[in-house]
């Protein structure tokens, strides 16, 4: 890391030389997805004018240099700083854009490499600022080494220290292994049942060839749908590990495009441990996590506020639990006695009955849900929203309800279903009352980074 | 017999047993009854004068069931918006602003005064033919469903800004 390669003060920086090329790299290989078979239709509808196919051609080539042009100009406009109190990029040729990521609310700072530039030795920088609307802090592309530089950087004048400070150690907590992977993913639903049907029907297929056919032929876009998500899945996940450093979660996965990510410890709302079905025999899990809700963000693949959502893919139980303590800490996830609801609830909830169990304690809240799939979701109780009871007709004729305890995350809330009303009501006020004494106790600062002001205050109407 | 009495008597005053709150609730204003009842009539009269018209037009003994079929759904109607104004309740507390409602689905909602983000007063056509206005609360989780109809318009503000007051002092926001 050469401090004199980045110098903190006025000085604007250009991005690597070779950015469009392996920006543009995608679009290209768009256009040629989409070209291809066009072309292949010219040709075979205009089987002997070969002058529309000459227009095609030129139009697509045109298309192709106006987007590499468009590359070109794009890195020659844009350039960026680290200034006194934020990050500045400008960018734009027609409709010159200034952005100003204020350092003080920059949350994380991740490190994206796609094929492309892991072969060119280059990497992208994502800035994750906290608040409304994403600032899209991208610097794409910097050499690998560069990168590293600007996110020690800008992390440590985000946290308030000397520009020169180094990236905080980070400490390992899990590496998954690769072969697992592969098997745990293969043993989710979605693909195992199209592959016993697809066992089902070549037995079938050997008894009566017919109707083996038929079965054989439904199956088969089917398991090819799985195979794609399992190759995805596998695509984004492989070599997945997880550290621990003073800010926050480090991720670092993929095959083909490596990340490497941060949670920050204050942005996680809620975890959560999946058991599907078929890992069950062979005791593994899946550990995710809930993060803050972005406002008005939309979640596309390519948004830098986009942040990960799977914390370990797989793992044993233990090492799971280890994890779990080691972000929630004394959060226990062994379901204390009492943590199963009334047997009448049974009839209210016959199918998921045998896995509902719901407890909390002075810092958590625990629910479990599912039917084949166990899935425990553990909230810490100084994030909590809002907490709500709920009675249906049924419940109440059953004496049961259900509370929930919402967070501000984007896909779960701990619902403890089908209580025992009056135990229900108990817990209502309880959970609330422990939220309150959770939030005064949880100091800003030491752990959970305060949220800036931006975010942290009320908008009154 | 006497065991089917008791048992459905038990099982109806247990399905009409309000949460025990440790707070006392307040109800949301008459005039909010008076409205929802103006919007009864304003959906079920048109229907029932349909209903007489074309028992008129068409004369026959069967064409009775029509307007009376109408007249009981708006009675049916009439029953359970009744049922719900009174089951609508706020309670403010230390730090937390309590709210409770619904009839066949009832609900008690918790929401801490720090967690608030956003706090709406709005007041439809019929509401504001009334005086009043309803105050919604959001916080930064989409679950929460913290909304008082049917206040009156001055209370509604009081109640906007005390609840302000009382999330600025406290905000923890995410």
């Amino acid at each position: 890391m050469s401090d004199a390669a980045l110098p903190v003060g006025t000085s604007w920086r250009r991005l690597h030389p070779l950015s469009p090329l392996v920006r543009f790299a995608r679009i290209v290989v768009g256009l040629i997805v989409v070209a291809v078979p066009t072309l292949e239709a010219a040709r075979g509808g205009a089987a002997g004018r070969g002058r529309s196919l000459t227009t095609s051609l030129i139009v697509w080539a045109a298309l192709l240099g106006l987007s590499m042009i468009g590359g070109v100009v794009s890195w020659l406009v844009t350039r960026w700083r680290i200034g006194d109190g934020d990050l500045q990029i400008e960018t734009g040729l027609i409709r010159r854009q200034s952005i100003r990521i204020p350092l003080a609310r920059i949350q994380a700072v991740d490190i994206v490499a796609p094929l492309l530039g892991r072969i060119l030795g280059l990497a992208e920088v994502r800035v994750v600022s906290a608040g409304r609307g994403g600032e899209h802090g991208r610097l794409a592309y910097l050499t690998a080494a560069e990168a590293t530089a600007a996110r020690a950087r800008l992390l440590a004048l985000a946290h308030g220290l000397a520009a020169e400070t180094p990236e905080p150690p980070a400490q390992p907590l899990a590496v998954v292994d690769n072969l697992r992977l592969v098997l745990a993913l293969t043993l989710r639903a979605g693909i195992a049942v199209p592959l016993l049907l697809m066992i089902a029907a070549a037995v079938v297929l050997i008894v009566a060839p017919r109707a083996g056919a038929i079965v054989l032929s439904t199956c088969l876009p089917i398991l090819f749908t799985s195979a794609v998500t399992i190759a995805r899945t596998f695509n984004e996940e492989f070599e997945f590990s997880v550290s621990e450093a003073g800010d926050g979660l480090r991720l670092d996965r993929g095959l083909l495009q490596r990340r490497h990510e941060t949670i920050p410890f204050g942005r996680i709302q809620a975890l959560r441990v999946v058991q599907p079905l078929l890992w069950r025999p062979a005791g593994w899990l899946r550990l995710e996590v809930d993060v803050a809700r972005q406002h008005g963000a939309q979640q596309s693949r390519d948004d830098p506020q986009r942040v990960a959502r799977t914390l370990v893919p797989v793992a044993p139980r233990a090492e799971v639990l280890a994890l779990l303590g080691r972000v929630f800490a004394e959060a226990g996830v062994e379901q204390p006695p009492g943590a199963k609801p009334p047997r009448r609830a049974m009839l209210k909830a016959p199918l998921s009955y045998h896995f509902l169990a719901a407890w909390h304690g002075a810092r958590y809240a625990c629910a479990r849900t599912g039917r084949l799939q166990a899935a425990t979701v553990v909230v810490p109780l100084h994030k909590v929203q809002s907490v709500r009871l709920k009675r249906g007709p049924v419940q109440r004729m059953l004496g049961l309800a259900s509370v929930h305890v919402d967070t501000a995350g984007q896909r779960w809330q701990a619902s403890m279903r089908c209580r025992d009303e009056g135990e229900a009501e108990a817990w209502l006020w309880d959970i609330s009352a422990k939220a309150r004494l959770a939030r005064r106790h949880s100091s800003p600062g030491s752990r959970q980074r305060a949220a800036p002001p931006g975010v942290a205050g009320p908008v009154i109407a | 017999m006497v065991l089917a009495i008791i048992v459905t008597g038990h099982t109806i005053s247990r399905m009409l047993r309000e949460p025990r709150a440790p707070a006392e609730f307040r109800r949301v204003s008459p005039r909010f009854w008076m409205a929802r009842q103006t919007v009864i009539a304003l959906v079920f009269a048109p229907l029932l004068g349909g209903a007489l018209a074309v028992m008129a037009a068409l004369g026959g003994g069967g064409w009775v069931l029509l307007p009376a079929g109408v007249a009981a759904l708006a009675v049916l109607q009439w029953v359970i918006e009744l049922g719900r104004y009174r089951t609508w309740g706020y309670a403010e507390r230390e730090d937390d602003l309590i709210v409770r409602r619904g009839l066949m689905f009832r609900r008690v909602s918790v929401v801490p005064y720090g967690r608030m983000q956003l706090i709406d007063v709005t007041a439809g056509p019929v509401d504001r033919a009334f005086g009043l206005a309803t105050v919604q609360l959001h916080t930064a989780a989409a679950a929460t469903d913290a909304r008082i109809p049917g206040l009156l318009r001055a209370d509604a503000d009081l109640l906007r800004d005390r609840l302000a007051a009382v999330g600025e002092a406290e905000a923890t926001g995410l």
